[in-house]
């Protein structure tokens, strides 16, 4: 997975292929509007379950609008329209009468700033929980562990918490967001430039949990790293003005793009 | 030094003169304003103030009907303006983005903002109080809620304002619905902003006299009848500040002291709130 070292040793790539995945996401032919603007245009692809997606491209592609269809999150605000097929458990969520909240407890968010609630550490995890649980606070002790674990948290946190989640560091904050994610056991996991406001520390940190997080959850990550995506991801997408140039597998893509515009992009001759 | 540097240092020193200028006018009139105030008002303070009643001209007496009547028609006020504003405020800011209804009732309230009390009294008197035949301490409870409800509308839906879209999103993401977004998060997130301008309200409140002049209307004895004339300390301030008595002016800058400082404590508080919430 390692792009420099795989470049190094092997000048002649061959490029392992993952053993398959059956897509939990099948996104086909989508438009999306914002108002007039055309954002995204005919796009397919699919996420595979319990692997790591990751989009890539130049500020202003449509990697972030992708992202927020996948849970409906532009349905906020007016104006805003999607087109097209996003299948997730074999129904288009994009239908009308689709039930928004059951979707986004399917489908986990975590944000490029980190959005920590007004309460305590425990109370922002038990937040999410207890909308679609009814723990005991036994149970409920044990899931704020569970996930705050999951997040590499428990320990910086296992003393504080009662304190303000707002009290934290950047990165800390950011992790106790995923913590959050995860304690409502989506499905899928969307992180949208989750490490864009973190310091080098925080990052590895995020990155290495992400890929312990593919074990149990399909992870969808829009970033603006290159090397990130190189780093954490099975499968990436490059993006550029709302098209889909390219979609392969990491490796794939890195090393042998298809297209012109995808080698030009992560080669840095461009944008 | 060349001209261009010159000129800007005189428009500097200028300026700067002005506008400490201005605020020297306007302190100098509100010091003379508390100073008046605060001499009569503490001449004329004494305990039988907060025991006695109103008294008829002549006799000795206090306020205590009065105070007591005030109390509880802001605080019913309170009670009706505090839930209509911070609901109608929670529809602007979270429901309201770009409907007419919202625009149009953002207007609207910005106009009863600075609507004149005695307007508001004459609308109480003609709808309620000219309709069951008689002034009541609820006919002024109501027209004073009429004058706060603007007030935190207009706070809390700024307040909402500010709470960044990335928190709101990020309780949706984990499959709130609305209602608990708003109340778990958002609203939580600026409690201390609301609050403040609920305490504002009340200050507002505490004041206004035209309101009641035409609904609570005055009592010279105790009363805790809300459906009959109420006691108040604006009214009465008025009324005892108009007459010819001495012992009912000296009841006046009593009541008028008070009042401004429940008024100045309120606001303190407020303040106090708002920082504490800030800070956190």
């Amino acid at each position: 997975m390692n792009l420099e070292t795989t470049l190094i040793s092997r000048p002649e790539v061959t490029v392992p292929t993952l053993p398959p995945s059956p897509p939990k996401m099948t996104i086909r032919k989508l438009d999306f509007h914002y108002g007039k603007f055309h954002a995204l245009k005919d796009v397919s692809l699919e996420v595979a379950e319990r692997r790591v997606t990751a989009f890539i491209g130049p500020s202003g592609c449509g990697k972030s609008t992708l992202l927020r269809t996948f849970n409906r999150m532009y349905s906020l605000y007016p104006g805003q329209t999607a087109t097209g097929e996003i299948l997730f458990n074999g129904h288009n969520i994009l239908e009308a009468g689709t039930d928004l909240n059951m979707l986004r407890a399917k489908v986990g968010m975590v944000f490029q700033k980190p959005t920590p609630f007004p309460m305590s550490i425990y109370d922002n995890i038990a937040f999410g929980v207890s909308l679609y649980e009814n723990l005991g606070q036994r149970e409920m002790d044990e899931r704020v562990e569970w996930a705050l674990t999951k997040a590499a948290m428990w320990v910086e946190a296992k003393d504080k918490l009662k304190q303000s989640g707002m009290a934290l560091s950047g990165g800390q904050q950011q992790r106790l967001c995923i913590a959050r994610a995860v304690a409502v056991k989506p499905d899928v996991l969307l992180l949208d430039e989750p490490t864009s406001a973190l310091d080098p520390i925080s990052t590895a940190k995020i990155e290495e949990l992400i890929t312990e997080l593919k074990e149990d959850y399909t992870i969808a990550i829009v970033t603006h790293n290159m090397q990130q995506a190189a780093r954490v991801s099975d499968f990436t997408a490059y993006m550029y003005l709302g098209e889909l140039i390219e979609f392969s597998e990491t490796d794939q893509l890195f090393l042998k793009p298809k297209r012109k515009e995808t080698e030009d992009y992560i080669t840095g001759r461009f944008g | 030094m060349n001209n261009l540097y010159r000129r800007r240092l005189f428009f500097n020193r200028f300026n700067l003169v002005m506008s400490l200028g201005t605020m020297g006018f306007g302190m100098f009139f509100l010091l003379w304003i508390l100073g008046v105030l605060f001499y009569q008002g503490f001449t004329s303070l004494s305990p039988t103030l907060f025991t006695q009643m109103t008294p008829p001209p002549g006799s000795a007496g206090g306020l205590a009907n009065a105070i007591y009547g005030s109390v509880i028609i802001v605080l019913v006020a309170t009670f009706i303006s505090t839930p209509i504003g911070i609901l109608a405020g929670i529809y602007l800011a979270e429901f309201g983005k770009g409907k007419w209804v919202a625009s149009a009732t953002r207007f609207i309230n910005d106009i009863l903002l600075s609507a004149p009390s005695i307007v508001i009294g004459l609308f109480v008197y003609t709808v309620y109080v000219a309709q069951v035949n008689h002034f009541s301490g609820w006919a002024g409870s109501f027209a004073l809620a009429l004058i706060a409800i603007p007030v935190v509308v207009r706070t809390t839906e700024n307040m909402l304002l500010l709470v960044p879209n990335s928190l709101r999103e990020a309780a949706v993401a984990l499959g709130a619905p609305m209602w608990k977004v708003i109340m778990m998060v958002t609203l939580k997130a600026v409690r201390g902003g609301v609050i403040t301008g609920v305490l504002l309200a009340i200050a507002r409140m505490s004041g206004e006299t035209a309101p009641l002049l035409f609904t609570a209307l005055n009592n010279q004895f105790w009363s805790s009848d809300m459906n009959a004339p109420m006691a108040n300390l604006p009214v009465v301030i008025f009324q005892f500040a108009l007459s010819p008595y001495d012992d009912w002016k000296s009841l006046a800058w009593a009541g008028a002291l008070l009042i401004t400082l429940t008024v100045l404590i309120i606001n303190i508080l407020a303040r106090s709130v708002f920082k504490q919430a800030s800070v956190r």
